[in-house]
């Protein structure tokens, strides 16, 4: 007797819900939904074993546009919400999606603890520099100086980079791609979906109504090749249209340098996704442009223990020390006596 | 029971007493109480206990703000409250003794620590002369003991430092007052091995402490007769004494098993509701999960999400946490969750009074979030009560398909009693039901109906029912995003008819006492044990008045309002400036009256007495 025990391969398109696609013409996030579905397919996701959940923001409409199981929180909550259910389903697949407002503003807490925490989840930031579903006031990372409806003269306030943040709080995987550069979001996302442990990725996504452009230097092919730059574990930092520029370190600095002219390859910053100390991966989430190119890809990629496991461990460690609960055993515990 | 005396003086029988223990936050007044307790509940007493702290952990030394106090009520019958005036009070300072002499009965005992009413304890505490030599204490049986003086020289050569010896005080004064009710050592002395296994110096120093204390009383003339009471008259079973969060968290994880759920509490640290983290950590081996939030938003966002993952998911807090879950909460009303979000109930409003208790969160709890947001409500009304409230509120949450609030109060999370644990054969088990997977590619229905208007609970990992919730306005049925001012017209009615219909699943509302009469006491909550004894007393006077406890709030058992109707008079007796008063007279158009009061305090029987007494003799020259 044969038995085919092969599953059914899901396809990109299994993993679209029945509902209408409701972001912009034009919008950043349909191509990372895309990607999204295409990664799902391609690691071989189920619908069942799949939860998406987001807290409040056009990003955050992304749960219903997927066949799997999902959750549109409240704003800024999606982290929190994410580590109860992954706490006591590790088995689940957890994706959580947000947006700079959503996880920087009003979520910080919740984003810099779930962060720490490393829970075995994928937190995914669609980075516009805009607040958009309100109608375009500025977001934490608005660039000083912003002109939007809540800061006709300019913001004030010093923007967030949200790598940066990740790494302080010693996350095990930051990683940052662009909307409009699917090959590369399809590998950024991929890896985050691998990756055990916290994967954070920050999303370069236009907001093409309420602050277009925002990214076009990072984006548009004729500066993107000097504007960014491709980091790959252990390569040296080159970039430029022609390949021909790298980035040193001087003292504890980083600086653009010319290949050639007495710079070799072997004198560039050699990219480590792997050190245990997260300083390299917070030097380059600091550089900016357009001062420096900015990279993309995985800047950190580490092994750390994670809350859902050791939660879960600790149970089964209780389970060995303390044998499984009983009720009347907990009932009768300390001092008791008997009425006739 | 025969009991045998320890002294040779005489012993009188009492019915009960009150005894609180008062001094510095430092004294060790709450081990104290504690260890009376534990020992009175061991030799068949009924008790009820009053822990009273301040929120400081250690103000400054001597003064008043400082001042902590164990209140320890033992009977021989039936009690329901810690006691109004104290037969007995034991006062380390001259800050706890200005604090709490006003609760002491006239000829009451007072036993104080002589050795701290010196010039500055008295400065501290505002007395200009010292009360224990100028007669304003002639009132009472006061003894001034040298408690620290005899401590020391109880310990010495154990080679222990002053600050040492002087810890163990807190021993001599429980020696004493053991001696003076007639209460054996052994729990203390099985106690301190516990405790201080690891210690055997201080071990062996509270050992002669207590030791010293108890043969002070039997030693000293100027004390010449101590007490004795007898067992209560229990129901038959094995008894334990339990704290409200205690007995909160048993009921948790009994409730877990009886469902066959695993238990996950979020919750953030909050005076007074920590314990009931405290406790649930310690039985992770039941399946237990806690999770210790960055905030009281994230405690709850994540119970909500374990709730998501088919769990039975707690939030438990107090206030000023239930503010900030406000807007989770009304998350979970949308997405038709079951949870619990337990409310212990401190003073109010903001940060209060964290250590006192109150009950004004009731208003809160039913309408303190954004649009139309039922919930049901319950309230536990003892500490040992606490477990079946736990029960029932998870049974309503998974049948319902709704978060629950749970409400206690600092009195009661902190309070004790003697608690008849349950056989496992009483226990009632919960049914959930999840519907199972499918692969026929039919379309889930997450918000599709069954009678009780409760949508189905779909748990991710079940195949073919992918669903999405969320907060936005759902399509019935379907649960698509809708904001067709219709549907959310039907949601919303359908919302609040499905907590209304609770009202079907709840017992009748029952009454002690007749079932008509002059006079109804209404009550909710901790103020249970002062009511009831009030009403019993009024009963006994011969005055026409039933007691009504409410357990659920929302909804109202459905014969409430015919049962006050059937009273002249209904007088509501609660925490707070009238709030379960104010929802009765929306509801039912009663014009009850308002017992209230809000000064951190539970109330006293005479306080309730006092009112019954004042409406009924209104009454008779209508």
């Amino acid at each position: 007797m044969s038995t085919d025990t092969s599953l059914p391969v899901l396809t990109p398109a299994d993993f679209a819900s029945d509902q209408d696609v409701r972001w912009c013409p034009g919008c950043g996030d349909y191509s990372i939904l895309a990607q999204m579905k295409k990664v799902l397919a391609g690691i071989g996701a189920t619908r069942e074993k799949t939860v998406f959940i987001s807290g409040i923001g056009c990003s955050s409409r992304f749960p219903y546009y997927m066949n799997t199981y999902g959750v549109h929180s409240i704003h800024g909550r999606a982290p929190a919400v994410a580590t109860g259910l992954k706490s006591v389903r590790p088995d689940l697949s957890v994706w959580v999606i947000t947006g700079d407002g959503d996880a920087l503003s009003i979520g910080g807490n919740h984003l810099i603890h779930a962060i720490r925490r490393n829970l075995d989840i994928n937190i995914v930031l669609f980075n516009n520099r805009i607040y958009g579903l309100t109608k375009g006031q500025y977001s934490p990372t608005s660039p000083l100086g912003k002109v939007t409806n809540s800061t006709p003269m300019g913001a004030i306030d010093n923007p967030l980079h949200p790598l940066s943040i990740a790494i302080g709080c010693e996350g095990t995987f930051v990683a940052r791609s662009i909307d409009t550069n699917i090959k590369h979001l399809g590998y950024v996302l991929g890896r985050a979906a691998e990756h055990r442990g916290t994967a954070f990725v920050e999303v370069y996504q236009n907001c093409n109504v309420f602050n277009d452009g925002a990214w076009d230097y990072a984006k548009a092919r004729e500066t993107k090749a000097d504007t960014t730059i491709e980091l790959e574990h252990g390569k040296p930092l080159i970039f430029g249209k022609n390949r021909n520029k790298g980035i040193r370190l001087n003292g504890m600095e980083p600086e653009v340098v010319e290949l050639g002219k007495g710079v070799k390859e072997d004198d560039l910053l050699f990219h480590d996704e792997k050190s245990s100390e997260p300083s390299l991966a917070y030097l380059l989430s600091r550089m900016r442009h357009p001062e420096f190119p900015e990279p993309i890809g995985v800047f950190r990629a580490v092994e750390r223990p994670r809350y859902d496991e050791l939660i879960n461990l600790q149970v089964e460690e209780a389970r060995e020390k303390k044998g499984e609960g009983q009720l009347e055993k907990l009932f009768l515990a300390g001092e008791t006596w008997s009425v006739s | 029971m025969a009991t045998t005396s320890r002294s040779a003086k005489p012993l009188v029988e009492l019915e009960g007493a009150t005894v609180r223990f008062c001094g510095d936050s430092g004294d060790g007044m709450q081990l104290a109480g504690t260890q009376l307790t534990t020992t009175s509940a061991l030799v068949g007493n009924d008790v009820a206990t009053f822990p009273d702290f301040p929120a400081e952990i250690r103000a400054p030394r001597g003064t008043k703000a400082g001042v902590s106090g164990f209140q320890i009520h033992f009977s021989s019958h039936d009690i329901y409250t810690p006691g109004d005036a104290v037969d007995a009070l034991v006062a380390m300072n001259p800050a706890a003794l200005v604090t709490n002499l006003g609760d002491l009965k006239p000829g009451g005992i007072l036993l104080v620590n002589r050795d701290a009413f010196d010039k500055k304890g008295l400065e501290q505490a505002g007395y200009t002369t010292d009360p224990l030599t100028d007669g304003s204490l002639n009132e009472y049986s006061m003894h001034a003991v040298e408690m620290t003086k005899l401590t020391r020289t109880a310990v010495e050569g154990l080679g222990l430092s002053v600050k040492e010896s002087d810890r163990c005080r807190n021993f001599f004064a429980m020696g004493l007052v053991f001696w003076l009710y007639d209460r054996p050592l052994d729990p203390t002395l099985r106690y301190i091995d516990e405790k201080f296994g690891r210690r055997p110096e201080m071990a062996e120093a509270n050992r002669l402490a207590l030791k010293a204390g108890n043969h002070y009383g039997e030693t000293i003339e100027a004390i010449n007769s101590h007490y004795h009471v007898p067992p209560a008259k229990l129901p038959p079973g094995t008894y334990r004494n339990i704290k409200g969060n205690t007995a909160l968290a048993y009921g948790l994880i009994t409730a877990a098993r009886l469902s066959n759920k695993r238990l996950f509490l979020g919750a953030y640290p909050i005076t007074p509701a920590s314990d009931i983290l405290h406790e649930l950590t310690k039985y992770k081996h039941f399946d237990v999960l806690t999770f210790q939030a960055e905030d009281e938003i994230a405690a709850a966002t994540a119970t909500i999400g374990a709730a998501f993952g088919g769990e039975m998911a707690v939030t438990a807090t107090s206030g000023p946490g239930i503010a900030l879950k406000g807007e989770a909460m009304g998350l979970a009303v949308m997405t038709e969750l079951p949870m619990i979000i337990v409310d212990v109930q401190r003073g109010g409003p903001s940060t209060g009074l964290p250590t006192k208790t109150e009950q004004a969160d009731l208003l809160q709890a039913m309408f303190g979030r954004n649009g139309e947001c039922p919930m049901p409500v319950l309230a536990a009304r003892s500490p040992a009560d606490c477990f079946d409230v736990a029960q029932e509120a998870w049974r309503i949450a998974v049948r319902y398909m709704t978060p629950v609030i749970l409400m206690t109060d600092g009195y009661i999370a902190n309070g004790s009693e003697p608690w008849r644990v349950p056989d496992l054969s009483e226990l009632t088990p919960v049914e959930v039901k999840h519907p199972e997977g499918t692969s026929n590619g039919d379309h889930f229905q997450p918000y599709a109906r069954d009678k009780r208007l409760a949508r189905p609970w779909a748990v991710p990992g079940t195949e073919g029912l992918a669903h999405r919730i969320g907060g936005l306005e759902k399509q019935d049925v379907t649960g698509n995003v809708s904001y067709d001012p219709l549907n959310h017209q039907h949601m919303v009615e359908t919302r609040a008819a499905k907590v209304a219909g609770v009202a079907d699943d709840i017992p009748l509302q029952e009454l002690d006492g007749p079932d008509r009469g002059d006079l109804v006491v209404v009550s909710w909550g901790g103020p249970y044990g002062a009511c009831a004894t009030a009403v019993h007393r009024a009963q006994q006077r011969g005055q026409a008045v039933s007691h009504c406890h409410l357990r659920y709030l929302n909804p109202f058992p459905r014969n409430l309002p015919e049962i006050l109707g059937r009273f002249k008079h209904v007088l509501i007796a609660e925490l707070n400036l009238g709030q379960l008063r104010k929802l009765i007279r929306a509801e039912y158009l009663i014009d009850a009256i308002g017992l209230n009061k809000v000064q951190g305090k539970p109330f006293s029987v005479a306080e309730v007495d006092a009112k019954i007494d004042e409406i009924l003799s209104q009454g008779s020259t209508d």
